[in-house]
């Protein structure tokens, strides 16, 4: 393990094998500041030390004829998707990368991901992070190490703590190994543009291309898109005569509309990584927000919002804004259906709460939750509200 | 199975809670003469049984929230009940106790599809769920067997899957909020029309809890478009193993077979035998369905059948109309109950990695002989969900005991090879005592420590997924306290 004490009064800490971050979460006194690469870590978390997952790395079983790949949990993103895409596989659920949207550098790691639940515009049709999560160990608060889940595709043996861990942030043990679910990457894809649709248009028709028989795997919107003006994305993956089907027949479905077709994969995949990765509101003033809404109630929630900028995916279900700085977006939203995230603030939105306050009865189940994981208080403490 | 002796201190006060729970009730939804309750003393695990206290089916979530405001301060343990379908005794009863059956709360409370989801009360059976919806072309994915009986309640508890989930995931992928009702009768509502949680993902510890943490009322569901259509091929295979490599290549190509189906020699002898489906004569038999236009559906088969033609199959057929469609299906889908008619069955559903079918299936076989009983594999191959059918004779003496006993063994071998107990039935009270097989003392006590949080006395289902001896104190506490 490695101990390197950092600018003022910050120790880090970096087992580098599971029984070590056992002993370290075991010892440990004071609150630990849980990391993984630090790519997603705009939450505050009230810590002196970081505990750093980095020492952890390695895969240690990668089945492609099971689609099974299981990591040590500080493994780099980087490192597991270079090992799936050898074999022509992926991680489905397309964690984004927003290192350039919140500002920091270093390496995503794969315990960081499904820590935080991250999912990118595949979301819609394959499922989140937590979906294509088969099994974890982890240490408790407590230093005890754990185990759930397996790696099997179903399993149903004892409660689902791999649900629970996914999205964690930390708060109820340190991820040490994740075993996920792969996916082979499919033979070709394209994307359906439609320009110059309005918000309430957009949602409309991403909503009618969603409930059609052919299989978005991606949906989104950007008022302003690249150039300016409004458009509309929606991607289809699969074998190419299933691909170019889908998207003719789409095109015909919206053919009132200024609609075209790109059928090239790697503008299909730059498209798609923009979108995934936020890129529209990169390198700007003011605070991002990030709503999970139902689809049908986002066009009223923007208009609410007074957002300067926004970009839509999920068919409408995940909307991401830009706002002035210091301003609770929860106050202009008021109640909905769904929840807002600050994912980046200016110094002016120190005092805001990044997560979204929790009614009174789940707030009660969560800190309880929180207390038997981690009866010290030691894991991400300030997380999560 | 054991099962802790019943609460004296209950048994006495049962006039009192059966009146206490009659004044929160419809007139006839409180039932407690003993002639009646025996409808409710079992569910589809029925070696086992024996009548509760006194059953209840409340008609909202408010009466849900009055009963179990009731049972716990009476102290009284409550088993959630969805349609009694469960196979690992997931809704048995102990005599001390009241069942919460859900049935008659079965209405559809929104459909939305332009956000593609339909809300209803959880006592409605899956497939009337896809019924509600697919004169608009929709479908609620997760389609267990007893699709037509088993009710949404019932499929949360228990996370099931399907033969098609494969593609579409099971319940837990599916299941977007619920209203809990707590022990102590507190509502919440978790999740809604959006697709990730607030906070903890409470949602996705719920889903799959075995009625344990709280009962759900209401569900929002996700619902999805139809395909345009969908066909099956058959293939069979002279031995397990090159079946077995045939699907993991199937999957390994990037095809995405909405199911891939599995069946052994033994069961396909009694499946033809029962239903003359036409199969042909082979070790291994799979059925493969895919999705999507007609030229979608050539282009996966045409990927499929190459596949299948590198392993030398006995036989390749394709279906030509929905009548041949109907005829492969019509074995398969037969085959438990063509079992039944042969012999008296226990089906396990251990889950194993794909890789480790010929070996898995091999050891079965050896325990087959060990144990001198006959077994049957026909399950989901795609993704290593078993379902061994040991068949026995129940009115021979000793022969469920060692049923049970060589089922125990074949789930060993799954968690020895990487697996688990179970994969879309439950743990119930049948894989109950194997839980420290698959977990250590510590695994089961984080688990332990949830249910802590959910219902501290420990009322819900109480007697259910834990060793009773790993989870006496716990229990025991709430009887020392009275």
């Amino acid at each position: 393990m490695t101990v390197v004490s950092q600018m003022p009064a910050v120790t880090a800490l970096s087992p580098s094998s599971e029984a070590e971050l056992a002993e370290v979460i075991g010892s440990a006194t004071s609150a630990l500041h849980i990391q993984g690469g630090g790519t997603r870590s705009f939450a505050s978390v009230a810590a002196d030390t970081v505990l750093n997952t980095g020492g952890l790395a390695g895969i240690s079983l990668y089945e492609p004829g099971a689609l099974t790949l299981v990591a040590q949990a500080g493994t780099k993103l980087s490192d597991i998707q270079e090992a799936l895409s050898a074999e022509g596989q992926r991680l489905a659920f397309e964690p984004a990368d927003i290192r350039g949207l919140v500002g920091v550098e270093g390496q995503s790691t794969i315990g960081g991901v499904i820590a935080t639940n991250a999912s990118g515009p595949r979301r819609i049709q394959a499922g989140a992070a937590r979906d294509f999560t088969l099994g974890v160990r982890f240490v408790d608060g407590k230093g005890t190490v754990l185990k759930n889940g397996g790696r099997v595709m179903k399993n149903v043996t004892g409660y689902d703590l791999v649900k629970l861990l996914s999205g964690s942030w930390g708060s109820l043990g340190v991820l040490s190994e994740v075993s996920l679910k792969t996916q082979p990457i499919p033979e070709t894809q394209a994307c359906v543009l439609i320009n110059g649709l309005s918000i309430l248009e957009a949602v409309q028709v991403m909503s009618q291309a969603l409930g059609s028989p052919y299989e978005l795997t991606g949906a989104a919107h950007a008022p302003a898109g690249v150039d300016g003006h409004p458009v509309t994305m929606l991607r289809i993956e699969g074998f190419e005569g299933s691909v170019s089907y889908r998207a003719s027949k789409l095109a015909e479905l919206f053919g009132t509309y200024d609609v075209s077709i790109e059928t090239d994969p790697a503008k299909v995949s730059k498209g798609w990584q923009w979108v995934r990765d936020v890129v529209l509101l990169q390198d700007q003033s003011g605070d991002v927000w990030r709503v999970s809404c139902k689809p049908s109630d986002a066009p009223d929630l923007i208009e609410k919002s007074g957002a300067q900028q926004s970009l839509l995916d999920w068919g409408g279900g995940l909307a991401w804004l830009r706002m002035p700085a210091g301003r609770d977006l929860r106050t202009a939203l008021g109640g909905f259906d769904g929840h807002a995230t600050l994912v980046k603030g200016e110094a002016a939105s120190a005092n805001l709460p990044q997560f979204h306050p929790q009614p009174p009865a789940l707030a009660t189940l969560s800190q309880a939750l929180r207390a038997k994981f981690d009866p010290k208080g030691i894991l991400n403490p300030g997380i999560m509200g | 199975m054991q099962m802790p002796d019943p609460d004296a201190s209950i048994l006495a006060r049962k006039a009192r809670i059966v009146s206490r729970l009659q004044a929160v009730l419809a007139q006839g939804a409180v039932i407690s003469d003993e002639s009646e309750t025996r409808a409710y003393e079992c569910d589809a695990l029925t070696a086992y049984c024996c009548p509760p206290l006194a059953a209840v089916l409340p008609s909202s979530t408010k009466e849900v929230s009055a009963v179990l405001k009731i049972c716990h301060e009476e102290g009284v343990p409550v088993v959630p009940r969805g349609s009694g379908t469960s196979l690992a005794g997931g809704a048995l009863p102990t005599a001390d106790s009241v069942i919460l059956g859900v049935a008659r709360m079965n209405d559809v409370l929104e459909t939305d599809y332009d956000n593609r989801f339909i809300r209803v009360q959880t006592g409605r059976t899956n497939l009337s769920v896809t019924g509600a919806v697919e004169e608009n072309d929709f479908f609620y994915a997760p389609d267990p067997s007893s699709q037509l009986a088993c009710a949404i309640a019932g499929n949360i508890a228990m996370n099931s899957g399907g033969a098609h989930c494969l593609k579409y995931g099971v319940t837990t992928n599916n299941l977007l909020g619920v209203t809990l009702v707590l022990m102590d009768g507190t509502i919440v509502e978790l999740g809604g029309a959006h697709l990730d949680p607030a906070g903890l993902d409470l949602l996705g510890v719920i889903c799959g809890s075995e009625g344990q943490l709280g009962v759900v009322t209401e569900a929002t569901l996700r619902i999805l478009r139809k395909p345009e259509d969908a066909r099956p091929v058959l293939m069979g295979f002279d031995s397990n193993e090159v079946a077995g490599a045939c699907v993991s290549d199937i999957i390994k190509a990037g095809v995405l077979p909405v199911a891939i189906e599995f069946m052994d020699r033994p069961i396909l002898e009694i499946a033809e035998n029962f239903s003359g489906a036409g199969y042909p004569e082979c070790e291994a038999l799979l059925i493969i369905e895919v999705e999507g236009s007609d030229a979608e559906i050539e282009e996966q088969l045409d990927k499929i059948l190459s596949i299948a033609r590198q392993h030398n199959p006995v036989e390749l057929r394709e279906a030509q109309s929905s009548e041949d469609a109907q005829r492969i299906w019509l074995g398969r889908k037969s085959a438990f109950g063509a079992v039944g008619q042969v012999a008296d069955y226990m089906c396990l559903d251990g889950t194993i990695p794909v890789s480790e079918l010929p070996r898995v299936l091999t050891g079965i076989t050896e325990l087959s002989n060990k144990y001198g009983l006959r077994v049957g594999n026909v399950f989901h191959a795609g993704d290593g969900n078993m379902h061994p059918l040991i068949m026995f004779d129940a009115n021979k003496p000793g022969d469920l005991e060692l049923c049970e006993e060589m089922g125990a063994e074949v789930l060993r071998l799954c968690v020895e090879v990487g697996g688990c107990l179970t994969g879309e039935h439950g743990v119930g009270i049948e894989k109950r005592d194997l839980m420290t097989d698959q977990f250590t003392t510590e695994d089961l006590e984080i688990q332990m420590a949830v249910k802590d949080v959910f219902d501290p006395k420990w009322l819900l289902n109480p007697a259910k997924v834990f060793p009773l001896a790993t989870s006496e104190t716990r229990r025991s506490q709430q009887m020392a306290a009275e």
